[in-house]
């Protein structure tokens, strides 16, 4: 008995580390002619990974749901970029990415996890 | 040729009839037209068609409407972004051109009416809106509105937009407050009820049994109402493959829950002594953490004051002067080149150049500067600022976004969003705090069940649900945002604008300042410094010549002289044979005699016999230029024009100075003139005779030799020194100044903002310091003690309730901490000196 919890247990571990770290972040949308909306709510960007070309304009555009204030802005770290997002509006960041990576973005206390992958 | 007669309505003034006549002349045919206001009929002579003239009259709005047309189909049109469907619902406010007189505003209603869901609509003449409640869509109002025969906008009013936005936000918060109600009205009689010495376990076959089982299904509810938003969004999230706090506050209470209904339910699973149910953990938790919440958003609404305090300085309206006549229309509607006026009392509306008037502005609200500043044609105000003396008549010059508040306000959002290097590491933690949390809950249940003591399921759960909860992933990431917030809104107030918040973490810990000499130590432009009259005459008679020579002369130095003359009021007198000989001087005649103003050289070639050459030599050590006045041959006075430094440039940097920075000064002059400036302003050091393009070798220079450099200079032509410098200040005069030239903006020229700048970066690197400081011990000493790392120890082992309470006071404890920086005051009794220096 003792080691069927034991073994699930430490099957539980891995499972947790394969999910949040190993396995990929989702689907990834494509910016359709620069443009993305992406909904703020519930803890989650939705979309979470935009890609994207580098030198290419982008504007994505915010519609933020959640009134908590974890979502009130959106700081894209390697890019100097942040924006406050009012709560029951719709915000469009825009900016254009010069160098291809991936580039995360979040909120201010990094709840909200986004990423943008420039090509 | 053909005479229709026409019935019109709601036509009652000659703007009206000029109205009609315009809009029945563009007909083709209609040769003569007639208005006639009293009979409410139009004549029309000529070959037109009758339809075409009552279709123009109906468009013109003044036409007899025979019965009420159905509305059009609207056209299936793409949604336009966000702003239509974010209105809907609420007040629509329009901007109403071509109005002129009471019947319009008549007309105008009734067309807005018509609109499909409008439910009331009135309309200001007073300042040309229109107000709409109802649901209807902007773009039918506007249509509604032009076929009326005018012109309309929808307002975008930022303020009401600002309202909304509040309200959405006390929503919410009262929101919180109901859930804290819910969780903890459930979870606290259940903990009373344990403390108090009543069973918290089971006996299967017992009342106790059902009487769990309602309890357990109670706290469902709890769960599943104010609990709601952590258990969507760690499925959200969860499938995002991504954990936040959410994922943590729902598998601790989760957690606790479902091990409570197995007790419940099948008993026979758990060891006896293990029949233990926490149900008021779950319900206690929630409520706690709902509280904490609730306290945190009152705590941030806080940190936001500063660009609350920028937003509020903008004018809701401005009195412009158009069509020969005043008008007060909402300022969106201001475009440049109008003019506006501005009486004593009010707010600047948008930026201009004054053209009429004379007045003095409150400029604090941008440079932090107290005292106000006299404005007069050719000087340009900023939106924003106040209006203490008569009143003004500026031409807009930037308006909308591209006011210099507008852009303050916008400079200082986005810094407030940037993160000084230091909190990177909180950044790099918690992006994979939560995982890593969830696994010490899993490896501390693991632990317990191996070596712990009986019974192993009851401990088990307890350590795994304290680990989840305890856990404060909002501290540490709130740790560097918050002071950061605060910290550059506090700067604002000042007239500081910090653009990048590694430039906060980097003025912390300058230690050597170069100071630009012109327009930085001093006011860059000449001032009279000295007036001195030889024996006969007086200071003032000297400087009453002088200003008659130079009055018809445009040289910097002339300029001095007449506003030191007409500061003391003095008048000039008018001469004859005006001279200007180019490096030498002026002359003039006046009452029969010959004036001459210029430096000696010239005048000794003249004949002139010198006097006062002592005081002149002084003049010279100063790093003034000596003008000497002769009437005839005689020298009768001496005038020393210097550019002076900054009234507080000296107490500034002694402050600099007791703060252990090295202050240099660097400049293009010669040596002695800028030793002379040197000694005035107290610098430690002078880099003189070094050329504009290199002084950011300079600064470079220095860096090599170790030295963490601040560049003050103002952000033109000293933009490559800025540039190179740890940190560039650029100072800048009033409003005038390019913020978006260096990574510190002084909006004042007060060379206080380049050590209130740093005073402020201290206070806030330390706040950041002392927030992550507190987070990271916080969470790694919870974590261990709640997974029960005291225990073999002590017999400790913390209750999941107590965790629920330490975790929501964490984050409220960074909040609050953040805010205290709002009272931070940099070094205010020196400024009080400086500025009784400046008032007297």
């Amino acid at each position: 008995m003792s080691w069927l919890i034991n073994l699930s247990g430490l099957a539980l571990m891995a499972l947790i580390v394969w999910w949040f770290w190993l396995a990929g972040a989702g689907k990834a949308r494509r910016a359709t002619h620069g443009a993305v909306d992406i909904i703020v709510d519930d803890g989650v960007y939705e979309p979470a990974v935009i890609e994207s070309n580098a030198g290419e304009p982008l504007s994505l555009r915010f519609e933020r749901r959640d009134a908590s204030p974890c979502a009130e802005q959106v700081v894209f770290h390697g890019l100097d970029v942040s924006e406050y997002l009012p709560v029951g509006e719709t915000t469009t960041v825009t900016l254009t990415p010069e160098q291809p990576g991936t580039y995360r973005f979040t909120c201010q206390m990094n709840m909200y996890q986004g990423k943008l992958i420039v090509h | 040729m053909r005479t229709h007669h026409l019935p019109i309505q709601g036509a009652t003034c000659q703007g009206c009839a000029k109205k009609i006549r315009t809009a029945l002349g563009a007909v083709p045919g209609a040769d003569e037209i007639q208005v006639d206001l009293d009979e409410q009929t139009v004549t029309v002579r000529g070959d037109a068609r009758p339809e075409a003239l009552t279709r123009a009259l109906a468009e013109s709005g003044y036409g007899v409407k025979p019965a009420p047309e159905p509305e059009p189909e609207p056209e299936p049109e793409p949604e336009s972004e966000g702003s239509d469907s974010a209105r809907s619902g609420g007040d629509i406010q329009l901007a109403i051109t071509g109005a002129t007189c009471a019947s319009c505003v008549r007309s105008i209603e009734t067309a807005l009416g018509g609109v499909a869901g409008v439910r009331e609509a009135s309309m200001n003449l007073a300042d040309h809106s229109a107000r709409v409640s109802g649901q209807a869509a902007p773009r039918d109002l506007i249509r509604a509105v032009e076929s009326a025969g005018y012109g309309a906008s929808v307002i975008d009013d930022p303020r009401r937009a600002d309202q909304e936005r509040e309200e959405r936000e006390q929503a919410h918060y009262r929101q919180l407050l109901r859930h804290t109600g819910y969780g903890l009205g459930v979870g606290a009689p259940l903990m009373l009820w344990g403390l108090l010495g009543g069973s918290m376990t089971v006996q299967p076959g017992t009342w106790s049994q059902a009487a769990w089982l309602a309890v357990g299904v109670i706290t469902l509810a709890v769960l599943a109402v104010p609990g709601r938003p952590f258990f969507v969004g760690a499925w959200k999230a969860l499938r995002h493959h991504n954990a936040n706090m959410d994922t943590l506050i729902a598998l601790g209470t989760g957690t606790a829950w479902l091990y409570s209904m197995v007790v419940v339910l099948a008993p026979g699973l758990v060891p006896e002594a293990a029949r233990h149910v926490y149900f008021e953990a779950s319900a206690m938790i929630i409520g706690l953490i709902s509280l904490g919440l609730a306290l945190e958003v009152r705590a941030r609404g806080k940190t936001s004051a500063a660009v609350k305090r920028l937003l509020d300085l903008r004018a809701k309206t401005a009195r412009v002067l158009r069509d020969g006549g005043e008008q007060d229309i909402p300022v969106e509607q201001v475009v440049a080149g109008d003019r506006v006026r501005v009486r004593p009392g009010e707010k600047i509306a948008v930026d201009g150049e004054v053209e009429e008037g004379s007045s003095r502005l409150d400029e604090s609200m941008l440079t932090g500067e107290p005292m106000p500043v006299a404005k007069g044609p050719g000087d340009s105000v900023a939106a924003g600022t106040l209006n203490e003396g008569g009143t003004l008549i500026y031409r807009a010059t930037r308006v909308g976004a591209d006011t210099a508040l507008a852009r303050i306000i916008e400079l200082v959002k986005k810094a407030q969003g940037t993160k000084p290097p230091i909190g990177r590491l909180a950044d790099q933690v918690s992006a994979v705090f939560v995982p890593t949390i969830m696994l010490i809950a899993v490896a501390a249940a693991l632990v317990w069940f191996n070596v712990g003591p009986q019974p192993p399921f009851s401990h088990m759960m307890v350590a795994a649900t304290t680990v989840l909860i305890i856990a404060c992933p909002c501290a540490l990431g709130l740790a560097t945002p918050m002071s950061v917030m605060v910290g550059v809104g506090k700067a604002a107030e000042y007239g500081i604008l910090i653009r990048q918040g590694e430039a906060l973490q980097t003025a912390a810990d300058l230690d050597t300042v170069v100071l630009d000499k012109t327009g930085t130590i001093t006011e860059g432009r000449p001032a009279l410094t000295r007036v001195l009259a030889a024996d006969g005459d007086t200071e003032e008679e000297v400087l009453t010549l002088a200003a008659s020579l130079e009055a018809g002369s445009e040289h910097p130095l002339a300029r001095a002289i007449m506003t030191a003359a007409e500061e003391r009021g003095l008048s000039p007198r008018s001469v004859s044979d005006f001279q200007a000989l180019n490096g030498k001087g002026v002359s003039a005649r006046l009452d029969g005699a010959t004036l001459r103003l210029g430096n000696r050289r010239w005048l000794e070639q003249e004949g002139v016999t010198l006097a006062l050459q002592d005081q002149a030599a002084a003049l010279s050590e100063d790093a003034a230029t000596p003008l000497f006045l002769a009437r005839d041959d005689r020298v009768i006075g001496v005038l020393g024009v210097a550019d002076r430094i900054k009234d507080d440039a000296a107490e500034a940097i002694r402050r600099l100075r007791e703060r252990g920075l090295r202050v240099i000064m660097i400049t293009g002059d010669i040596q002695a003139s800028a030793d002379a400036i040197a000694r005035q302003a107290g610098v430690d050091e002078v880099l003189a005779e070094v050329l504009p393009e290199d002084k950011a070798r300079e600064v470079k220079r220095l860096q090599q030799d170790g030295a963490k450099v601040a560049m003050v200079g103002d952000g033109i032509n000293d933009a490559p020194a800025l540039a190179q410098a740890d940190v560039g200040f650029a100072i800048g005069t009033g409003t005038d100044v390019a913020i978006e030239s260096a990574a510190i903006t002084l909006m004042s020229g007060s060379l206080h903002g380049v050590a209130d700048a740093m005073a402020i970066s201290r206070a806030t690197l330390g706040n950041i310091k002392q927030n992550l400081f507190g987070a990271f011990v916080y969470n790694s000493l919870g974590v261990p003690v709640a997974a029960g790392l005291l225990y073999p120890f002590t017999g400790w082992l913390l209750s999941p309730v107590i965790a629920g309470a330490a975790m929501s006071l964490s984050s409220v404890t960074v909040v609050s901490n953040a805010n205290r920086l709002r009272f931070f005051k940099p070094n205010k009794a020196d400024r009080r000196t400086a500025d009784g220096r400046h008032d007297s």
